[in-house]
C-alpha cells in the first residue's frame, strides 16, 4: 500500500473521504453532502437518510414530525443469530431514528403535504408493524387534511423478524393507498436504491406516478434469487431504474437535484 | 410419495384398502378385521399428526399427494367454467380463475394451481405465478363485482415466480394492484390457505372478508429456507427458522391473521381428499351465509378495518 493510499484509508476512517462505489473516485465527504450525496463524477446516488431527505425537500418552518409515538415491539420473541430486541435497539442507536419510516407534514415549496420516508439504515428499511401503522396513519392524515402524500422508499422488503405480521403490512399499506384513491387524494412514490420485496410489491408500486432515482435497484425478487432460480447470468442493468423505465414499469428517472422541482410540477 | 414419518400409516392403509376390496366383493367375514385396522389407523394418525414440528407441517403442506386447488374446485363447485388470459400478454397456468355454482348460486373462484404430474407441474410452473396470473385473477374478480358474485380464493403457492420476465413485466406492480383490488371489491370474499401460503404471491389472493387456513397449511412472509439463508446464513437451519417464524395454522390463529382453522380428516388432507373437500365446503357455506347479511359498505369497512388492525406495536 502506497503512502497516498494509506493516507486516504486513514481519512476514510475519519469519515472525511469516501470512495464512490460506482466509479471508485475518492470524494470529500463535506462536498458530497453539499451535492445531495450524489457523486459529481458519475452521478451515483449515495443512500440518503430519512432526515436528510426531509431537509432536502421540505421548508424548514411549519414542519411536524408525526407518529413518533408508534414504537416497535417483538411480537414473536424472535431470535436468529441475534435477538430482534437487540437488533431494534442497535438500529435505534445507530440510525437516530425510532423506526424505519419517518413521517413529516410540511411544505414542499408552497405546497402542503405528507412526506413519508423509509431509511435503509434502520434494519434495511424493512417493513414491520410500525412501518405499516405509520404509513396507514400518514394516509389517514392526508385524507383528513385533503393534502397529497408523497412517499420515498428504500427497503430490502418485509421485516422477517415479525413473521406473518410483517407480510400483513403489505395489505395494510395497500389499503391505505386504496383509501386515497377512493377520495382522489394524490399519492406519488419515489423509489430509491434499493426498493425490493414487500415494499416494492405493495405501496411503492401503487403510486399515481412512480419516480425513481438513477441506478436504483428496484424489484420483487432480489437479483441473487433470480439468478439462482433461472441459473443464468442476468442482463446488464437488470432491475435498475433505467431498465424499469425502458420496460414501462415506472414513469421517470429523476436526478436528486431535480426531485423537488419535479414533484412540484407533478402534484396537482 | 409419502414422507418418512408417515410410513407406519402407509402399510396400514394398504391393508385396509385390500380388506375393503374384499368386503365390497361380498366377503363379510373381513369386516371385523377391517374395522379394527381402521381404528388403529385413526389412533396412529392422531399420534403422528397431533404433535408435528412446524417444519414437518411444511412438508405436509408441500406433500406430493396433497389436494390442490382444482381438486377442491371440482369437488365443491358445479359447472366450473375456467376463464383464461390476462388480455395483455399471456395465459398463466399457475393461476386458475373462473365461475362456478355453489348451492345453486354463482360464485367466482380464483386460486394457485401447482399441478400433479411432472408435465403438468412444469406447465403450471409449480404454482408460481407470473404477473399475468395475478392480472387474470383480478380480471375475474372485477367481473365478479360486476355480476355480484362472491369470490372464493384458494391459496397454494411457494411464492410469486422470481424470473427475468416476471420482473420485466411488473411482478411487484401486479401483486400490489391485486392487494388493492381485493381490498375494495364490492362483493363478499373469502380465502382459504390450502397448502403453501408463500409470501406476497399468496397474499395477493388473501385480502378477503374471511381468511381460513387448513390444519396443515402454512402462511409465511418468507420460506424457512430463505429465512435460514438470510438470517442464519446457513441453509441447514430451516427447522429453527420454521419454528421462529410462527407459521403454523394454530400460531396464525393466535396472531389473529386468520379467522379459523379448517380441520383435516385423519390428521392430513391427502388421506381423504373427498372428506377434506366436504369440510372445506361447509366452511365456505358458513362464511358466505354470514357475509350475505352485511351491506356492501359494511363489508368493505370491516375488511379494511380487519387488515388495518393487523400488526403489533406499542404507543408511547
Amino acid at each position: 500500500m502506497g503512502i497516498l493510499d494509506r493516507f486516504f484509508k486513514k481519512k476514510e476512517q475519519e469519515n472525511l473521504w469516501t470512495k464512490c462505489p460506482d466509479c471508485k473516485t475518492l470524494l470529500y465527504v463535506p462536498d458530497l453532502k453539499k451535492n445531495l450525496k450524489v457523486c459529481p463524477k458519475c452521478n451515483y446516488h449515495f443512500p440518503m437518510g430519512a432526515k436528510e431527505r426531509v431537509d432536502s425537500l421540505l421548508e424548514q418552518e411549519d414542519r411536524e414530525v408525526l407518529f413518533e409515538n408508534i414504537l416497535p415491539t417483538d411480537p414473536l420473541n424472535f431470535k436468529d443469530t441475534k435477538s430482534y430486541k437487540d437488533r431494534l435497539k442497535k438500529a435505534q442507536e445507530s440510525s437516530g431514528l425510532t423506526e424505519a419510516l419517518y413521517v413529516v407534514e410540511g411544505k414542499l415549496g408552497a405546497k402542503r403535504l405528507i412526506l413519508s420516508v423509509l431509511d435503509f439504515k434502520f434494519i434495511g428499511g424493512s417493513m414491520g408493524s410500525v412501518v405499516g401503522e405509520r404509513f396507514f396513519r400518514a394516509c389517514e392524515r392526508a385524507l383528513e387534511r385533503g393534502i397529497p402524500h408523497v412517499s420515498i422508499t428504500s427497503s430490502g422488503g418485509a421485516r422477517m423478524q415479525e413473521g406473518i405480521l410483517s407480510l400483513m403490512q403489505m395489505a395494510k399499506t395497500a389499503l391505505g393507498v386504496g383509501l386515497l384513491r377512493e377520495k382522489g387524494i394524490p399519492f406519488i412514490t419515489v423509489l430509491t436504491d434499493p426498493t425490493m420485496g414487500g415494499v416494492s410489491a405493495s405501496y411503492a408500486f401503487l403510486g399515481d406516478v412512480i419516480l425513481a432515482e438513477p441506478k436504483a435497484l428496484i424489484g420483487f425478487a432480489g437479483p441473487r434469487v433470480v439468478e439462482q432460480t433461472i441459473k443464468q447470468k442476468l442482463p446488464e442493468g437488470f432491475q435498475r431504474a433505467e431498465f424499469l423505465l425502458e420496460k414501462g414499469q415506472i414513469d421517470m428517472v429523476v436526478h436528486r437535484k431535480d426531485l423537488k422541482e419535479t414533484l412540484l410540477q407533478l402534484l396537482p | 410419495m409419502y414422507l418418512e414419518f408417515e410410513k407406519p400409516l402407509v402399510e396400514l392403509k394398504e391393508k385396509i384398502d385390500r380388506l375393503r376390496g374384499a368386503y365390497n366383493l361380498g366377503n363379510r367375514t373381513v369386516e371385523g378385521e377391517m374395522r379394527k385396522l381402521q381404528r388403529e389407523f385413526k389412533e396412529k394418525a392422531k399420534k403422528i399428526y397431533g404433535k408435528l414440528s412446524p417444519w414437518r407441517r411444511i412438508l405436509l403442506a408441500r406433500h406430493p399427494k396433497r389436494p390442490h386447488t382444482l381438486d377442491y374446485v371440482n369437488r365443491i363447485f358445479k359447472n366450473f367454467q375456467e376463464l383464461h388470459g390476462d388480455r395483455s400478454f399471456a395465459e398463466d397456468k399457475a393461476v386458475v380463475a373462473g365461475f362456478g355454482e355453489f348451492y345453486g348460486k354463482k360464485v367466482a373462484v380464483i386460486g394457485h394451481e401447482k399441478g400433479r404430474s411432472t408435465n403438468e407441474k412444469i406447465e403450471r410452473n409449480f404454482g408460481m405465478p407470473h404477473p399475468e396470473g395475478y392480472r387474470k385473477a383480478m380480471r375475474v374478480v372485477k367481473l365478479a363485482e360486476k355480476y355480484g358474485y362472491p369470490v372464493v380464493s384458494f391459496i397454494d403457492t411457494p411464492g410469486a415466480y422470481p424470473g427475468i420476465g416476471a420482473e420485466e413485466r411488473g411482478q411487484s406492480q401486479a401483486i400490489a394492484e391485486s392487494l388493492c383490488t381485493m381490498g375494495f371489491v364490492r362483493v363478499p370474499t373469502l380465502s382459504i390457505v390450502i397448502g403453501e401460503g408463500g409470501s406476497g404471491g399468496a397474499l395477493a389472493f388473501g385480502i378477503t372478508d374471511r381468511v381460513y387456513i387448513m390444519e396443515n397449511a402454512y402462511y409465511s412472509v418468507i420460506s424457512p429456507e430463505g429465512c435460514a439463508a438470510i438470517l442464519w446464513k446457513d441453509q441447514s437451519k430451516v427447522e429453527e427458522a420454521a419454528k421462529a417464524l410462527k407459521i403454523t395454522a394454530k400460531e396464525l390463529l393466535s396472531l389473529r391473521v386468520v379467522d379459523d382453522v379448517i380441520p383435516e380428516p385423519l390428521g392430513a388432507a391427502h388421506w381423504e381428499p373427498d372428506r377434506s373437500a366436504r369440510v372445506v365446503k361447509c366452511f365456505i357455506r358458513r362464511a358466505l351465509r354470514e357475509l350475505s347479511s352485511l351491506s356492501l359498505e359494511e363489508l368493505i369497512e370491516k375488511r379494511v378495518e380487519k387488515f388495518r388492525s393487523m400488526g403489533a406495536y406499542r404507543t408511547a
